[in-house]
């Protein structure tokens, strides 16, 4: 088996490893698929599908799918940008999510997708959800308001820090993020250095008084959109 | 169907309503009752917005108070900014006079850069069309597009001016509107070299024009200084923040209220008691609260603050050339408290300069460059934090559990101490040019001139949920109240 796979991505010839995926592959080419749920360090979960990649015809998540010789892989269709958005907008709308106000503004990944993706308000209706806070821990405190259940804290939880303390509960619409104890996040081990907690991509799990420490103009996407770290692997033509 | 109404239909009165009052912040309305003679029954300042930030910001971690509460306006977000967050100081345990120097400077150098953004605002932009045109000039050209115009140098000075504040503002907070740099116990940044080498640029040619545009107003003053006392003029209290010194500092200091003659109400106030000296009535008509001196009580305590007040309170201004001019605004009325309402103009222009003047001292001090930014003390449950905004006194406090949730949050804004103050001037204005006269437009600008000389921000003012008064009335055709809800209308 040869260890190089050959694939076409925009109609461009790349190259990715056995075993990869085709979000990884693609990251290694310094191409940038969006995405929200996965997170290099964890398992992919395949759960937002806004990684969604057109393969060989059929619309795929570029994070569970592995990369294969021969493929023909689109990335930038108008469908594929339009469903992006619509997945998006719907994790807008589903959640309250306040931009102008959260302390994770400028280092959020979903906001940093939404000015990506172009999305200046959302086609759908905002839900309002009533979400809880959980901020009976001393070091941690959830904001259920701004949760999208991409599940990064529930396997960061069991992978890298080897502790279950975050599950769901509830389907579909109505679920949530759940500290594994009847006394919410104060009945269980957690802390600012646990994985579970950094790899929150919106400000739903955040670490008591360090809001807005870095100042605007300093903040992961104040200057370069979300995924431009991705393009700038991009091999010279 | 209110008395207010139904006296109106049975001594066939009429009511004039001017609706919205133009070039404020915010929205609100007049209504001007007259009799079948001509002559001015009632006036009213309706203020008809409705929001709810004391409510909503239940419930949320204390350190988004300051940037939460700020979105109440669009024009002095500092004030709310830095007021929510010297709040939140007491609340993580360092004291007012604990802060860092650096972030004490950082902090100053931000609200002073407002002062003069929003002070020039006011002045050219809002009311300089009144001032140089006149009050019942030709209602097209009362706007700053016709002094743009007219008067080039002057209009493109106030621009000037407001944007040099405004990047003041974007280099402390990050952004002109609704920055994050004010944060409990301290500041999340230092100011920028290269910021600081360009504001130091630009600050004399600020200063200069500063200067001018206080000898404009006592230019307009000069051409007819009797008119200019007596537009909607009445005596009344004033309060304001003064520093320990007695020098007007717009950042900090302790409560002072005189009455109309200077004698002290209070003095020396630690304004985290404010609640023991100030109430505040609710009534039916307004969105808008009624604050009082607990001291003189509903009927007599009510009290002007923001410029006039402040140079009314204050013993001395910090900085040479507004000092100046305030040893010959204070010597205008023999050293008596100033009770002119158009001459808020002047005192708003007095305070530009020395903004200016204090911008120019802060921009020669190190600590904005370097230091510590943050400190931390022991927790507390609840703090209050004070500011003179560009309209006044603003008042924060907040309440906050053992895990970290506001619990209570308390907002006596500018505009809301003026309130009472500015139906005076209504009801002044419309005694003085409106009774048994041919009512026109320009007539009725001398109303809006009244209550724009306060520079009130209605939409900072209504920010209240819960206790406010709502009622609604179904009328039939005939008019006749078939159905009439309430809710509370008590003090």
């Amino acid at each position: 088996m040869s260890d190089k796979i050959k694939f076409l991505m925009e109609g461009k010839e790349c190259t990715g490893k056995p075993g990869q995926s085709i979000l990884q592959a693609a990251d290694d080419n310094g191409v940038y698929i969006p995405r929200l749920c996965y997170h290099p360090d964890l398992k992919p979960g395949g759960s937002c599908r806004v990684c969604t990649v057109n393969v060989n015809g059929r619309n795929m998540a570029a994070c569970t799918t592995p990369v294969a010789d021969g493929m023909v892989i689109l990335n930038e269709t108008e469908e594929l940008r339009d469903l992006r958005r619509a997945l998006v907008e719907m994790l807008f709308i589903e959640g309250n999510h306040y931009c102008p106000f959260c302390e994770k503004s400028g280092n959020c990944e979903l906001q940093a997708l939404a000015y990506r993706l172009k999305i200046m308000a959302p086609r759908f209706p905002y839900m309002f959800p009533e979400r809880k806070l959980d901020a009976t821990h001393p070091a941690i405190f959830i904001d259920g308001n701004r949760c999208i259940q991409c599940g990064r804290c529930v396997r960061a939880a069991e992978e890298v820090d080897h502790k279950p303390i975050l599950g769901f509960i509830g389907r579909g619409v109505a679920m949530r993020i759940k500290a594994g104890s009847s006394k919410g996040l104060a009945g269980v081990e957690i802390g600012p250095e646990d994985a579970c907690v950094k790899v929150c991509p919106v400000g739903s799990i955040i670490v008591r008084e360090t809001a807005y420490r870095t100042p605007i103009g300093k903040r992961t996407y104040d200057h370069q959109p979300i995924g431009s770290d991705i393009e700038a692997r991009a091999p010279e033509s | 169907m209110n008395e207010f109404v139904s006296r109106i239909r049975e001594r066939n009165m009429k009511k004039l309503v001017i609706d919205p009052v133009t070039r404020v912040e915010g929205h609100g309305k007049v209504t001007i009752i007259m009799d079948d003679q001509g002559r001015v029954d009632r006036t009213r300042l309706h203020i008809v917005e409705f929001r709810g930030f004391e409510r909503f910001i239940q419930g949320r971690p204390y350190w988004e108070a300051p940037v939460v509460v700020q979105r109440l306006c669009g024009i002095c977000p500092v004030s709310h900014h830095l007021a929510a967050a010297k709040a939140m100081d007491l609340v993580v345990g360092v004291g007012p006079e604990e802060l860092s120097p650096t972030a004490e400077k950082m902090r100053r150098l931000m609200h002073y850069g407002q002062m003069l953004q929003s002070h020039a605002l006011h002045f050219f932009h809002l009311c300089s069309p009144d001032l140089l045109f006149g009050f019942d000039s030709p209602v097209l050209k009362r706007n700053v597009l016709a002094v743009a115009q007219e008067f080039p140098e002057i209009a493109k000075q106030g621009i000037f001016m407001r944007r040099f504040g405004q990047e003041i503002i974007r280099a402390t907070a990050g952004k002109k509107i609704h920055g994050t740099g004010a944060i409990p116990g301290g500041i999340n940044k230092h100011l920028e070299t290269a910021d600081r080498d360009a504001f130091r640029k630009d600050i004399e040619q600020m200063i200069e024009w500063a200067a001018a545009a206080v000898g404009l107003v006592k230019q307009v003053h000069g051409k007819n200084p009797t008119y200019f006392d007596n537009f909607g003029s009445f005596p009344s209290n004033h309060l304001s923040l003064v520093g320990k010194d007695g020098a007007l500092d717009f950042y900090h200091g302790t409560l002072r209220a005189i009455d109309d003659q200077g004698h002290k109400i209070i003095d020396q106030v630690d304004y985290t008691d404010y609640l023991r000296h100030i109430g505040e009535e609710v009534r039916s008509w307004s969105y808008m609260k009624f604050p009082f001196l607990r001291k003189l009580g509903k009927k007599l305590g009510w009290y002007r603050v923001g410029p006039l007040a402040r140079l009314n309170t204050c013993d001395f201004i910090p900085s040479p050339l507004a000092q100046k001019e305030f040893e010959q605004f204070r010597a205008y009325t023999n050293g008596k408290p100033n009770n002119f309402t158009l001459h808020y103009h002047w005192a708003r222009m007095i305070e530009m300069l020395h903004s200016a003047e204090v911008i120019k001292q802060l921009l020669a001090d190190k600590d904005l460059t370097a230091g510590e930014l943050l400190r931390r003390g022991k927790k507390r449950g609840e703090g209050v934090g004070v500011v003179e905004a560009p309209r006044g006194t603003l008042i924060h406090h907040y309440k906050v559990n053992e895990n970290d949730q506001i619990k209570m949050c308390n907002l006596i804004v500018s505009t809301t101490h003026n309130n009472e103050p500015m139906n005076q001037a209504v009801a002044r204005v419309a005694g003085q040019y409106l009774d048994r006269q041919q009512i026109t437009e320009g007539l009725l600008n001398h109303i809006e001139v009244g209550i724009r000389a306060y520079d009130p921000c209605l939409s900072c003012a209504t920010h209240a949920l819960g206790q406010m008064p709502l009622q609604v009335e179904l009328e039939n055709s005939r008019g006749e109240v078939i159905q009439r809800a309430e809710r509370g209308s008590g003090a």
